[in-house]
């Protein structure tokens, strides 16, 4: 029991960061019904210039501690989201009537055009984030849980930065149109959203989330190298597509269960198998919902 | 001057000249009906004019001032409305979420709430499923919808593509009923319809289209006595 609350905590975790990622895909897809390849780059992008903000900043105060990740944090998610709207802007808005392919090959390019870029700039070795800027200890929960600080850290922003997107979508104005862009973007037109608009705002959040989330992943794990964005933006992909794509409380929950599987995996089984576990589950959840867990919970008819 | 005044009106599909030199005008306050075959331009018309397509050649006046190259969002808030064939409400919106879109280009809150009571008076079961998803709704209630998120901008023109396809009769009569209403509550509106008996009843004035041209036009009443139209469009021998 103890050991399976310690991995549902230690599941949840890993699942906060596969849910911020994928709400990036799956907004995205939502507006453009486009797979954003680029977006586990933009994420990776994140860790490395959080890497270079948090250094700068050890190095520039002489002190670690964690009041420094916050401005940190704020350059991150402002520099990420403009390089999302920059890619939306250069590489597919000028492909919106091309068809299905020519975007998605495009995407493919930005992906591998961030990818090389931060191989080139930062080098191919593995970089590790600043220490001290975390307390290390673990508190002690009901049960002999514990949790360490940097659980507690990471748990409280993502559910926070989530219940507020949530709140974004489906109780404000723009949130609506977003939502109606989703659906039509010929019938939000006609009723003055500026479907434009909409879209560069989508890629001002996704791209904002991921590139915080990058941050705080290689926070969490201590160091990373430039394939960060190609396994993780992977794994949320997947969570997006195993919540049902396109569905925001989907990506939230379909993060939260494969990093929970993964984790669970990995602890009862072997760590060497939770992949194999986790992908094999995923696949006949698929298979019996090919929709995923939360897409299309009204019947589309005409 | 008339509301809505176009000139020499070319569109293209690609390739396809869909719209030939379309020559016509809506004075504030009529009811104009578009008649003709599939086909014959009569949605394209009025998709040239909310700024879904663009034209290539022509002009297209509305108050006095050129809409040609106006994005669509921006018609809207100039003061048209178009509501598109096929009840495109958004499916999984909320009945309100839908009113509120329509609503979309004005910041007054207080003018936002007149505009959804007379939604409302005019469609008092939009009321009634204000919190249900649109895609719930039935196939004569979703026409309701469409046509009262259109009137949450309150446009002085509203541009009606089809309303009455693919509903029962008894339905088919309500919503022309609701359009003579509409207008005679003060709105400007152009009238695409394939039931051209009904449409010619309730129309001020008609203009029939054949492959991209305006091949008659005239008084409603006028029309609906004209010889070829009567074999052509009412079905009489």
């Amino acid at each position: 029991m103890q050991q399976l609350l310690q991995q549902l905590i230690n599941g949840i975790t890993i699942g906060s960061f596969y849910a911020l990622v994928a709400l990036g895909y799956t907004m995205v897809y939502g507006v453009l019904k486009l797979i954003n390849f680029a977006h586990g780059d933009l994420f990776m992008w994140g860790a490395y210039i959080g890497l270079t903000g948090l250094s700068a900043l050890v190095a520039l105060m002489s002190r670690g501690g964690p009041i420094l990740i916050l401005p940190v944090s704020i350059i991150v998610i402002v520099t990420i989201a403009l390089v999302g709207v920059l890619i939306e802007r250069v590489a597919y808005r000028p492909l919106r009537s091309a068809g299905r392919l020519a975007p998605v090959i495009s995407a493919l390019g930005a992906a591998f055009i961030l990818e090389s870029l931060a191989r080139n700039i930062y080098g191919a070795s593995w970089k590790t984030y600043p220490t001290g800027l975390v307390p290390a200890g673990r508190v002690a929960l009901v049960g002999g849980v514990r949790i360490s600080v940097m659980q507690v850290l990471v748990l409280v922003v993502s559910f926070l930065l989530m219940a507020l997107l949530y709140l974004f979508v489906y109780r404000t104005r723009i949130g609506t149109a977003m939502r109606a862009v989703s659906l039509d973007h010929e019938v939000s037109r006609l009723m003055g959203i500026d479907v434009d608009g909409i879209i560069a705002t989508v890629f001002l959040i996704g791209p904002g989330l991921g590139g915080l989330a990058g941050m705080i992943v290689a926070l969490y794990y201590g160091s990373f190298d430039f394939t960060l964005g190609w396994i993780f933006g992977l794994k949320a992909f997947i969570s997006a597509i195993l919540g049902g794509i396109g569905n925001i409380p989907g990506a939230m929950l379909g993060g939260m269960i494969l990093g929970i599987i993964e984790t669970l995996g990995a602890g009862y089984v072997s760590p060497q198998w939770k992949d194999v576990i986790a992908y094999a589950i995923l696949i006949l959840i698929l298979i019996f919902r090919p929709t995923g867990l939360l897409g299309e919970r009204v019947a589309e008819k005409l | 001057m008339p509301l809505l005044r176009i000139e020499n009106l070319h569109t293209y599909y690609g390739h396809v000249h869909a719209l030939k030199g379309i020559d016509l005008e809506v004075e504030e306050g009529e009811i104009v009906t578009l008649i003709g075959a599939n086909g014959a331009g009569k949605s394209t018309t009025l998709r040239t004019i909310s700024g879904l397509v663009r034209p290539r050649e022509g002009r297209i006046e509305f108050g006095g001032q050129v809409i040609n190259h106006v994005p669509a969002h921006k018609i809207v808030q100039m003061g048209v409305c178009h509501v598109p064939e096929g009840r495109r409400i958004f499916t999984t919106l909320t009945v309100m979420e839908n009113l509120m879109m329509g609503a979309y280009t004005i910041k007054d809150e207080e003018a936002i709430r007149e505009n959804l009571r007379r939604v409302f008076d005019l469609f008092p079961r939009l009321a009634e499923r204000k919190n249900q998803l649109g895609g719930t709704l039935s196939g004569g209630e979703q026409q309701m919808l469409t046509i009262g998120r259109a009137l949450m901008s309150r446009p002085r023109l509203l541009l009606l593509d089809e309303p009455s396809l693919g509903l029962a009769p008894m339905l088919v009569k309500a919503i022309f009923e609701t359009i003579r209403e509409i207008n005679a509550r003060g709105t400007t509106i152009l009238l695409v319809e394939q039931n051209a008996r009904a449409a010619l009843k309730i129309a001020h004035r008609a203009y029939v289209l054949e492959t991209g041209r305006v091949v008659l036009s005239g008084p409603a009443q006028e029309l609906m006595r004209d010889e070829r139209v009567r074999k052509a469009y009412l079905g009489e021998r």
